[in-house]
């Protein structure tokens, strides 16, 4: 079995690229989209808090599969051409743009408002109060559920296997093709993602101690 | 309008005919006060009366609907020009940086030490470097009696402390006018007076200052003017002597009794 291994590994490095580069790429998307969205759903005018609102809840209230194939089928129909990998990026990113807005806005309002009002009553500008007074506050409460938000993409990023990108979980699929052996194969494709995630989860306690401080 | 005894020159604050409401509530109507310069003006009354409103409406933290409320004759809500406009988050911030806001509940900045707490509107807003600004900073945590605790975080302060390194924080601004908002409510009843003792000082130094509070000792002391309001209205002003010793409104009187 462990031999079986060692001789598929050659055979999904590129997979692995592939898988880490979607969910790399899903990562940055989301975390500007999130804060961005975040920061205006908290803050933002009615009538944009309920856009946010609606595109976050029916965004989470797909299952991110369906999203995928939504975006890959329908998106030629609305007359925009996106490859196999674009549309996986795109559709990956829609589904963690809504929960790091959702974790933004937890993070944010979790503040007090009389920090904003204390920051406002000295001069502050609005986006002054974000830098100096919100962000770093906020930032320990959102490193945690971001950090569980990007092992969630890169797990999320094996469904792109399903619309033909050459992913991590793709590749193991095309060896155990060649070789009929699923079980070692499988077993190698868990490891490697759960390496993946437990470094990630191990950074993540890393930034909880770094940011953490006495609390009022 | 009357003027108090000073009068000669424009007031710091000029409130006229302020009104708000929120939703169907009318919280202010056809509200006017002058503060001159130097003066402590007090602001007593039932809880809901309205008197946090004015305050906050001096600063901008809420905005009004109509009436003015003027900064040394800056229009704070509004645009001075021809046409008559809210004022934007900058402009907004230029005003704000002009006036000092101690609140009810502190409000320290959590993660920032009781120094950086002082520091930050000195650096950020009034762009001193950072030596000076600690400088600064470090003066008014001495004259508040903290300087041995500057470098604590909020966390680590008594509600007394916490709220002697708000008056710093505010006062540090040199601003023009210092809005107190019920400082001493949320503290208990021991370290009323370390804070009430920051506060008489700085009136001594002729600090001005536009006082809310339910501490009917500290209002008569050092306050030059009294206001009584209710209902959004303001129905007494005058000095302590006439308003809160010996008042001769029937409200007033009614609303003393339960401080005796």
């Amino acid at each position: 079995m462990f031999a079986a291994m060692l001789a598929a590994l050659p055979f999904l490095g590129g997979g692995l690229l592939v898988t880490l580069e979607v969910s790399a790429l899903v990562v940055v998307a989301a975390l500007f989209g999130g804060l961005l969205l975040g920061t205006g759903v908290t803050w933002g005018p009615l009538a944009l808090r309920l856009v946010i609102r609606t595109f976050v809840d029916i965004v989470r209230g797909i299952p991110v599969l369906v999203l995928i194939f939504a975006v890959y089928y329908v998106s030629p129909e609305i007359g925009l051409r996106f490859g196999n990998f674009t549309a996986a990026v795109v559709a990956l990113s829609l589904f963690s743009t809504a929960q790091v807005t959702e974790i933004v806005r937890g993070a944010a309002s979790s503040i007090h408002h009389g920090q904003m009002e204390a920051g406002r009553s000295i001069g502050l500008t609005f986006t002054g109060c974000l830098v100096w007074v919100i962000i770093p506050q906020a930032v320990r409460r959102f490193l945690p559920p971001w950090i569980n938000s990007v092992a969630d993409a890169v797990k999320g990023s094996a469904l792109v296997s399903l619309i033909g990108v050459v992913d991590l979980m793709l590749s193991i699929q095309q060896v155990i093709g060649r070789t009929y052996r699923p079980m070692p194969l499988y077993i190698l494709g868990a490891i490697i993602y759960f390496v993946i995630n437990y470094t990630l989860s191990s950074l993540s306690r890393g930034f909880e101690a770094r940011f953490a401080y006495v609390r009022e | 309008m009357t003027q108090g005894d000073r009068g000669m020159s424009e007031p710091i604050v000029r409130i006229e005919k302020l009104e708000k409401s929120f939703g169907a509530v009318r919280v202010l109507n056809e509200v006017s006060l002058d503060v001159g310069k130097g003066d402590v003006v007090t602001i007593i009354g039932p809880s809901g009366g309205g008197k946090t409103t004015l305050l906050r409406c001096v600063n901008a933290l809420e905005t009004y609907d109509a009436g003015s409320v003027r900064i040394d004759g800056d229009e704070v809500g509004f645009s001075d020009g021809a046409r008559r406009r809210r004022r934007g988050d900058r402009e907004l911030a230029r005003i704000r940086a002009e006036t000092g806001m101690v609140f009810q509940l502190f409000y320290l900045f959590p993660h920032l030490t009781a120094a950086e707490n002082v520091m930050l509107g000195l650096r950020r807003v009034r762009r001193m470097g950072k030596a000076e600004a600690r400088e600064r900073a470090m003066r008014w945590l001495e004259r508040v009696g903290l300087r041995e605790k500057a470098e604590s975080l909020p966390a680590q302060l008594s509600g007394g402390q916490q709220q002697r390194v708000g008056i710093a924080r505010a006062v540090a601004m040199d601003p023009k006018v210092l809005l107190l908002d019920e400082i001493t409510s949320a503290l208990d009843p021991e370290l009323v007076g370390e804070v009430l003792a920051v506060v008489r000082g700085l009136a001594e130094d002729g600090m001005t200052m536009l006082v809310v509070t339910h501490e009917m000792t500290f209002a008569r002391e050092v306050s030059d003017r009294v206001v009584f309001m209710e209902g959004g209205r303001i129905l007494a002003e005058g000095p302590p002597a006439a308003v809160i010793v010996d008042p001769a409104n029937e409200r007033v009187r009614t609303f003393l009794a339960r401080f005796r």
